[in-house]
């Protein structure tokens, strides 16, 4: 597929990410007690395997993924179930089941941690499954199982792994402080994850904004000498890190419309995701922890910490000094895409990749924003990195008018927030663009059921028909055998 | 002003207007539209709930009657305003309300058979437009949630009342983030 | 603790409609200035009366559709109609007159359609065009502008102003003083069958820069346009492609005859051409939607203008260039639909 000659779109936003990076890497102690979403953010639960009261290692699975888009889940640490219950989570809906477990303070291990010895003799198969049971998932936001997404890329015959050092998205820069840090991981789980793709390179893509961990992944990479592992520098507009288009800025190529970067050969991973897979291979453990930003001017001292999945955010606000001033809003995730939660209790999930706690110093511009009806500028067109005319689609989502919504692209759309941002009118061109792609989904949902119906329906009609006409001969055949008597010929029927 | 222009303007304006009313009269009634297409129509819009509430044995039939004119497009709670609106616009008519003497519109429900309270009697096996609901005589029967429409034709042939109707489940929220890091 | 939730995305930055048509009224300022200082004060008579009647029929015609008026009569949106309505007619029109066409140009060229955002047409060249068509000989009716070698004086341009506006009969006392625009003397000595040589040389109608009077305040648009583009307000299609559809057959046809066919300089200093490239043809709600539909717009205005200047009945054919190429709007939007991510095109 032709790839476009110039990055279409995008802007450049303010990056908010020195305060949070000044400081080294927090390396937070177990909390007291954790909550783990059986749903991690990627949409699908796992299922659980344990009950409450049981008593389980750290390190041990309490939740296993039956559905592939679905991640296992592991207790960070030692101690007791307390809760199997729904309660509040950072995912789509705002609700999972989440299991509760209170530290005993013990130092017990499960014994299913072990490292995995000799990666390089494993098979691509068995290097994904034992991945699967390890539970790793993206730690770019989306948190999608890694496994799945190897295996279809493997599947697929992908030849280039992409990965996502980009962090394009303002306040965030989680992948900035572990690239500092621990380059060598995330070189060293790029190789790993190279095989486990089977793809022949890998490409680390990082902003131009980062300047120290371009020179750490480069010294990384030179002291591997491994030709089929390089890194590209993409320039710092937003949003040059989401998948799609980071695989254009760096392979060259389109991801087809409706399709999966592996059509297109390529597969996406983030680095934090690579950094993890390098821990389980050389510890041996399941994804227990993340590395988290914890900024936003509500809160004291911004800054990168370290901690187990599971953690309540309060604690993790804790840590980096507290709350500062009035905060209004705390977001999972950066402020394009990221989404507020109700509660500071909600623990801390895979796909999480930083806590904002905004003030109005923050997001007083939208928060005092008055709706206008569109101007038509077409400002959001000449930000969309999809290409589309959020204008024209929002005619469309007003209208309620799914068949213009379709050929607009409303599902191309990547919900980067750009239109929204830039828009004059201070239209919640996202929201309306959610709400459009939902009401889709359902209406496509519903005529397929229709059509199902309509189909079992007319069978229905011509089974009872058929019946029908079968009794009627069988009772002709006796009636007529009880007018004749003698007859003994064969008759039909019964 | 010149009156004679004036009047001779309005003649002319009139004649053409009668002129292309009679043609389009005309036409409208020598071009029939096609029956059976419009029928199709009707039906694709529909909600193949198939549960009798329009009094006709069907979602198709009463797309024939439609067509036909012999019921109006009121009739179905099923489908709600949306259908009505929908109809409304396929045959150029203005949107009336829900007829309530035909049902009220209720949130999308399925059957679901207690089966602790299931006799085996197998009468409620036929009465499924769909044939969602599995079993046989003296054997279990259960509903199959994803082929039920939720018409309530099932409810009146039990002898033990042990069908109910449960809210539909949600249609699925997988919707994959996009990675925006 | 608990938080409120709102949708992402959850900053916004900050561009707001306000704040986007003041922009514009302050790049008119200096296009303002040099129209007060050849033309006289009569620009700021009209002004004031466009605005007032602009708010005025936008207050009633939100009233009239049951709407709450006071949001949309802050966002200044009128006000650039106004405005552009203004700058565009003489600046001796009865007060009536501007009233008129302001009026007309709020309610039937925006309200009749549904408000900010819905009208398919320019609303300013609406009024405009309607006041053209109805009222000719005081549309045309333009004073000497003071780079003209004379005697008056500009205190005498004021008189003369007010005069126009309260209605008077200009040509009782005032005829040495009025004329026709530099572009329609030239249309008329053409149709006498001069040369343009010849009613270039004479002073009165264009002097070095381009047509006398206009020629100045088509640079002063020009600056306040670049400055709009400067500020991202305006983005560069539309006026590049207006002035790229007026200038390149105008250079052509120069080329060819320069006799009968003005040259692209006098066709950029004269009449409305900047106004028009900068901040009449960019009008959002009434042009295209994509970036390359864009350019095809402004290029059809240009051209547009460019055949009626050289051979259509009205001197200046701006006006009509931008109506007609906002019917073209929808078939525009419907073959520019630019490619998106991942689909073929």
């Amino acid at each position: 597929m032709a790839a476009r000659s110039t990055f279409p779109a995008g802007l450049v936003l303010d990056a908010h990410k020195q305060q949070a990076c000044e400081s080294p890497i927090i390396e937070l102690p177990l909390p007291t007690q954790v909550v783990l979403a059986l749903d991690q953010g990627a949409g699908y639960s796992a299922e659980p395997v344990v009950a409450v009261g049981d008593a389980v290692a750290a390190g041990a699975l309490v939740a296993r993924a039956d559905h592939p888009f679905a991640s296992a889940v592991h207790a960070p640490l030692a101690g007791i179930i307390v809760a199997m219950e729904t309660r509040e989570a950072a995912v789509q809906g705002g609700r999972s089941l989440c299991i509760v477990i209170d530290g005993s303070g013990a130092d017990r291990i499960d014994d299913s941690v072990r490292p995995v010895t000799d990666p390089a003799s494993l098979s691509p198969e068995e290097l994904v499954q034992r991945m699967r049971d390890a539970g790793i998932a993206g730690l770019g936001g989306a948190g999608f199982p890694t496994p799945t997404k190897l295996a279809s890329a493997r599947e697929l015959g992908a030849h280039t792994l992409v990965l996502n050092g980009a962090e394009c998205e303002p306040w965030i820069c989680c992948d900035d402080a572990l690239m500092r840090s621990a380059a060598d991981d995330v070189v060293l789980g790029a190789l790993i994850l190279r095989r486990a793709a089977g793809t022949v390179r890998c490409v680390i893509a990082i902003e131009d904004d980062k300047p120290a961990a371009i020179a750490a992944v480069t010294k990384a990479i030179e002291r591997l000498r491994d030709d089929a592992l390089t890194l590209a520098v993409i320039p710092a507009v937003y949003p040059k890190g989401a998948e799609r288009q980071l695989i254009t800025a760096v392979a060259g190529v389109e991801v087809p419309a409706g399709g999966l970067p592996a059509d297109a050969g390529v597969v996406c991973q983030n680095v934090a995701t690579a950094a993890a897979v390098a821990r389980w291979a050389t510890r041996g453990e399941p994804m227990l922890s993340r590395i988290v930003t914890v900024t936003g001017s509500g809160v004291a001292h911004p800054g990168n910490v370290r901690a187990a999945i599971g953690t309540p955010l309060a604690a993790l606000i804790a840590a980096c000094g507290g709350y500062r001033g009035a905060p209004l809003r705390l977001i999972a995730g950066g402020s394009m895409t990221g989404r507020a939660l109700p509660s500071d209790e909600v623990g801390l999930t895979k796909s999480m990749n930083c806590v904002l706690v905004t003030t109005r110093d923050d997001i007083g511009s939208r928060l005092g924003a008055v709706e206008l009806p569109c101007i038509r500028c077409g400002d959001c067109a000449s930000v969309c990195p999809a290409g589309l005319l959020p204008q024209q689609l929002l005619r469309a989502a007003l209208a309620d008018a799914h068949d213009a919504l379709r050929r607009l692209g409303v599902r191309d759309c990547i919900d980067c927030g750009l239109c929204d941002y830039v828009c004059p009118s201070q239209i919640p061109l996202a929201d309306r663009f959610r709400h459009a792609r939902r009401r889709l989904l359902e209406a496509e949902a519903m005529a397929n059921k229709a059509a199902a119906a309509r189909e079992r329906h007319e069978l229905h009609k011509r089974r009872l028909q058929q019946a029908a006409t079968a009794e009627q001969r069988a009772f002709d055949s006796v009636r007529n055998r009880a007018r004749q008597p003698g007859d003994g010929s064969a008759g039909d029927g019964n | 002003m010149n009156l004679d222009a004036v009047v001779i303007a309005v003649l002319v304006a009139a004649a053409l207007a009668v002129a292309l009313g009679a043609a389009l009269g005309w036409a409208a009634a020598r071009i029939e539209p096609d029956a059976s297409a419009l029928v199709e129509r009707i039906d694709a819009l529909l909600p193949q709930t198939q549960c009798g509430q329009c009094l006709f044995p069907g979602c198709r039939p009463y797309a024939v009657a439609i067509a036909s004119g012999a019921a109006d497009i009121d009739r179905c709670p099923p489908g709600g305003e949306v259908t009505v609106r929908a109809l409304a616009a396929l045959l150029d008519r203005a949107p009336r309300p829900l007829d309530p003497a035909f049902g009220m519109p209720k949130s999308a429900q399925v059957a679901w058979i207690d089966e602790s309270r299931c006799i085996g009697c197998a009468r409620c096996l036929p009465a499924c437009p769909v044939d969602a609901i599995v079993g046989a005589p003296r054997l279990m029967h259960t509903v199959i949630t994803a082929q039920c429409t939720g018409c309530e034709l099932c409810l009146p042939p039990c002898p033990v009342d042990c069908i109910e109707l449960r809210p539909a489940p949600a249609v699925s929220r997988h919707q994959r983030r996009p990675c925006a890091a | 603790m608990r938080f409120d939730t709102s949708p992402a995305p959850h900053v916004i930055a900050g561009y707001t409609v306000p704040r986007v048509m003041f922009q514009v009224l302050f790049a008119l300022l200096p296009a303002g200035i040099a129209h007060v200082a050849l033309f006289g004060p009569g620009l700021l008579l009209q002004l004031s009366v466009a605005c007032v009647t602009a708010l005025l029929a936008e207050a009633a015609a939100l009233q009239w559709r049951g709407r709450d008026a006071a949001p949309a009569l802050k966002d200044g949106s009128v006000l650039v109609t106004a405005f552009l309505l203004a700058f565009s007619i003489p600046p001796l029109l009865p007060w009536w007159l501007g009233a008129l066409g302001t009026a007309l140009a709020v309610l039937l060229g925006k309200h009749v359609f549904g408000g900010l955002g819905q009208n398919p047409f320019n609303p300013a060249m609406v009024g405009y065009a309607i006041l053209l068509v109805s009222f000719p000989a005081e549309m045309t009716r333009w004073p000497v502008p003071m780079d003209v070698d004379g005697t008056r004086t500009w205190s005498e341009l004021a008189q003369l102003s007010f005069a126009g506006f309260y209605g008077a009969d200009l040509a009782v006392r005032w005829d040495g003083y009025t004329g026709a625009t530099a572009l329609d003397s030239i249309r008329s000595g053409l149709d006498l069958r001069y040369t343009l040589p010849e009613l270039l040389g004479r002073g009165e109608i264009a002097g070095t820069l381009g047509a006398r009077g206009f020629a100045w305040v088509n640079l002063a648009a020009l600056a306040g346009g670049l400055y709009l583009m400067a500020r991202r307000i305006v983005r560069w299609h539309i006026p590049m492609a207006v002035l790229g559809g007026l200038l390149v057959p105008s250079f052509i046809a120069h080329g060819l005859d320069s006799g009968t066919a003005l040259g692209p300089a006098m066709q950029a200093f004269s009449g409305a051409t900047m106004l028009a490239a900068f901040f009449i043809a960019t009008d959002p709600v009434s042009a295209a939607t994509s970036d390359r539909g864009r350019l095809w717009y402004g290029a059809g205005i240009g051209l547009i203008a460019w055949i009626i200047r050289t051979w259509g009945g009205y001197p200046d054919g701006f006006a009509f260039a931008v109506l007609l190429m906002n019917l073209a709007v929808p078939f525009i939007d419907r073959y520019t639909v630019p490619r998106i991510y991942g689909r073929q095109p």
